[in-house]
């Protein structure tokens, strides 16, 4: 079922009474959500992400704008009346209870026609866990639980119901760095099997590339841009967004258009034909460096990190704007370490231009 | 490791010490004075041993009716205390204006003297030559007959009894019950309320259970606290507990003491000994109780 947000906004009291006014959590969120997609929705801290999720999943009432899931409007419907599961951010499994109490418990508030018998329930419960692969983890509690067990239980206990939606608050957060990576393909999986349409909510824009099919990155409340991860990473409308996805992330200078020329310092690195003159932010990405003799671009050379497939040259210039500059170069490619300088050649599509005041993207 | 057990018992010495003198050396010397027979503090002597003091405190009517008052008031006050102080605590903290100002009135009795209550109390319910108290004012207002609660019938000073002690618990109670359901983590509820839990079930299946920890402690403190029951009867009856028939076990030792009839160590001693025994067991069956019913931490 696709899930519309049509210019949802919520703003909340500002908790420090003195400073008056209103924090705007969420401003004017307008988006699709298609039908069996995955949506990874990104930010920083504070951005807003949680307090989207939560007004899909109706804790949360919106200040403005509707909410409709298909062709309803559920913008005034309670949680429950929504078909919603929720995978919150701390998992919130409740611990007195085991593995399988946990997740018949969604099962168990369903009144009139829907009431099921014991054995339906531990037959959906069963269903779920083994979804999930936990069916022999039944009988502990949480706390006998490793983090991705854990996790893995609330996401059973989300969809035991068979939601419409399901919404996951940052939930691999609390996971060490393999089981994040185990965890997401898992998520992934299946989302995939069930088809069940999907708002994964994470700061972290690896995660969210790696396992979307549309991202939203978010920043103060305010959507950014919209797309395929794949899109989004090329083709960013502003740094903000180009600094956010990408590891190692992008590089960036001071450069300056003359004459449909880039310059960064005195070396005329691209030509840049649909540019206007002026001084303008240089986002460069790591892959889109090649190494040259001739190259336009001089760096002073600080080291090489060798990684079996690829190499990350790490170098320096004045007009970067961040101390190293990190380039990633196919192992092919021999660096004399103990060169004093490298020169690059750039490639045009992996070169940003972006307006120096509003950080609007320069095309050209 | 042995230096360093040393070191332990080292540190622990004071404490040892400063218990031993002035709690385990005591227990057993009322453990001891209970088996003999008239002893007498004066000349340190005594007639025999045996269980004699022991028959002799399990017939006297006196003790008794201490042990069925104090059963009653621990029966009554025990479960009600605990029940209207979580009614008040869930009350508390589903509201938000003016939360504090209910906080600090419901604490207010904790941090007043017990006389003093006891004094509200007399203004509430002794019948004097010019008032009959202000909660026979009201039920005159209501049609019935006036009770002499302070030294009327036995129901009467029962209720009154019990009535102040849970007035006295309460605030502790209350103050430990909100604090508790302050901390159960919000996630909780927005999870069952996404999955349509009904406010009753949120209670029984998920706030009762995090709070059950809380709730245990204060049964069980709450029992051995009324179990000790003695200044809050004087307060609202005076000295003479038994003239009032509303002596408790411990009014009873200090009566066998010092009272007007005392100067019988032995017999308070046997006393003192079987309230450590019944106290000893119902907290062993509380405990073993919360452990069954609590095995979240
Ligand atoms: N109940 C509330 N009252 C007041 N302000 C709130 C409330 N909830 C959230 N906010 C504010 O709204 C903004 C967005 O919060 P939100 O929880 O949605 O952030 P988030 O993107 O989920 O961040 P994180 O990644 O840290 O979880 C923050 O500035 C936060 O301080
Ligand atoms: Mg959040």
């Amino acid at each position: 079922m696709k899930v519309v947000l049509q210019n949802l906004t919520k703003k909340f009291p500002n908790r420090n009474k003195k400073a008056g006014g209103e924090v705007v959590a969420v401003n004017d969120f307008s988006f699709e959500i298609p039908d069996g997609k995955l949506v990874g929705l990104l930010g920083p801290s504070g951005c807003g992400k949680s307090t989207t999720l939560f007004m899909i999943c109706g804790l949360q009432k919106p200040t403005s704008g509707k909410i409709f899931f298909g062709e309803d409007d559920v913008t005034d419907l309670p949680p429950e009346n929504r078909g919603v599961g929720v995978v919150f951010q701390n998992y919130a499994l409740y611990p007195h209870l085991t593995v399988r109490q946990n997740i018949t418990f969604p099962l168990e508030n369903l009144k009139g026609e829907d009431k099921l018998t014991k054995q339906e329930m531990q037959d959906k419960a069963y269903e779920a866990a083994k979804l999930v692969q936990i069916e022999e983890l039944m009988d502990r509690k949480p706390n006998e639980l490793s983090g991705g067990q854990q996790q893995r239980v609330a996401i059973a206990r989300a969809m035991v119901k068979m939601p419409k939606v399901l919404l996951l608050d940052e939930p691999l957060s609390n996971l060490d760095a393999r089981l994040r990576l185990q965890t997401r393909e898992e998520i992934r999986r299946i989302q995939r099997e069930t088809g069940i349409t999907t708002v994964f909510v994470t700061h972290d824009q690896e995660e969210a590339m790696s396992i979307s099919d549309v991202i939203v990155v978010m920043k103060d409340g305010e959507v950014q841009q919209i797309g395929k991860p794949q899109d989004v990473y090329d083709d960013p409308v502003n740094l903000f967004v180009a600094k956010f996805l990408g590891t190692p992330p992008v590089n960036l200078f001071d450069g300056e258009v003359k004459a449909g020329t880039l310059y960064i310092g005195d070396d005329a690195v691209l030509s840049v034909p649909g540019a206007a003159d002026g001084a303008v932010d240089v986002g460069i990405r790591p892959e889109g460096f090649l190494l040259k003799e001739d190259g336009a671009l001089c760096c002073a050379l600080t080291g090489v990190e060798v990684m079996g497939r690829d190499i990350s040259v790490v170098s320096t210039n004045p007009h970067a704007q961040s101390k190293a500059i990190r380039s990633i170069i196919n192992a092919e490619n021999k660096v004399d370490t103990d060169a004093k300088d490298v020169r690059f050649a750039l490639k045009p599509n992996k070169v940003l231009l972006f307006q120096k005041e509003t950080g609007e993207r320069i095309y050209f | 490791m042995e230096k360093n057990k040393l070191k332990g018992w080292l540190y622990l010495l004071p404490a040892i010490l400063f218990l031993g003198c002035f709690m385990v050396y005591p227990l057993i010397d009322v453990f001891v004075y209970s088996f003999e027979e008239s002893y007498n503090f004066a000349s340190q002597t005594y007639q025999g041993t045996g269980g004699f003091n022991f028959a002799y405190v399990l017939h006297d009517t006196y003790f008794l009716q201490a042990v069925k008052n104090t059963f009653l008031m621990v029966i009554i006050t025990v479960p009600l205390s605990t029940g209207i102080a979580l009614l008040i605590s869930v009350g508390l903290s589903s509201i938000k204006p003016l939360r504090r100002l209910f906080q600090t009135v419901y604490f207010l009795p904790y941090v007043t003297n017990t006389l003093a209550v006891g004094l509200v109390f007399m203004i509430l319910f002794k019948k004097t030559e010019y008032t009959d108290g202000l909660v026979n004012l009201l039920i005159h207002w209501f049609g019935g007959e006036s009770v002499d609660f302070i030294s009327g019938p036995y129901w009467a000073k029962m209720f009154v009894m019990c009535f102040y002690i849970i007035w006295v618990v309460m605030p502790f109670k209350i103050l430990l019950l909100t604090s508790a359901l302050l901390s159960v983590d919000q996630s909780y509820y927005n999870a069952a309320k996404v999955d349509g839990t009904s406010g009753a079930r949120i209670f029984r299946k998920i706030t009762l259970p995090m709070i059950s920890p809380t709730i245990f402690y204060l049964v069980i403190t709450g029992f051995i606290g009324a179990f000790k029951e003695y200044s809050d009867a004087v307060a609202l009856f005076g000295t003479n507990l038994n003239a009032a028939g509303m002596n408790t076990i411990v009014g009873y030792v200090y009566d066998m003491l010092y009272g007007d009839s005392g100067g019988y160590p032995s017999y308070a001693s046997a006393a003192a000994i079987i309230l450590f025994v019944i106290v000893l067991t119902i907290t062993c069956i509380n405990l073993l109780i919360s452990s069954k019913h609590t095995t979240y931490n």
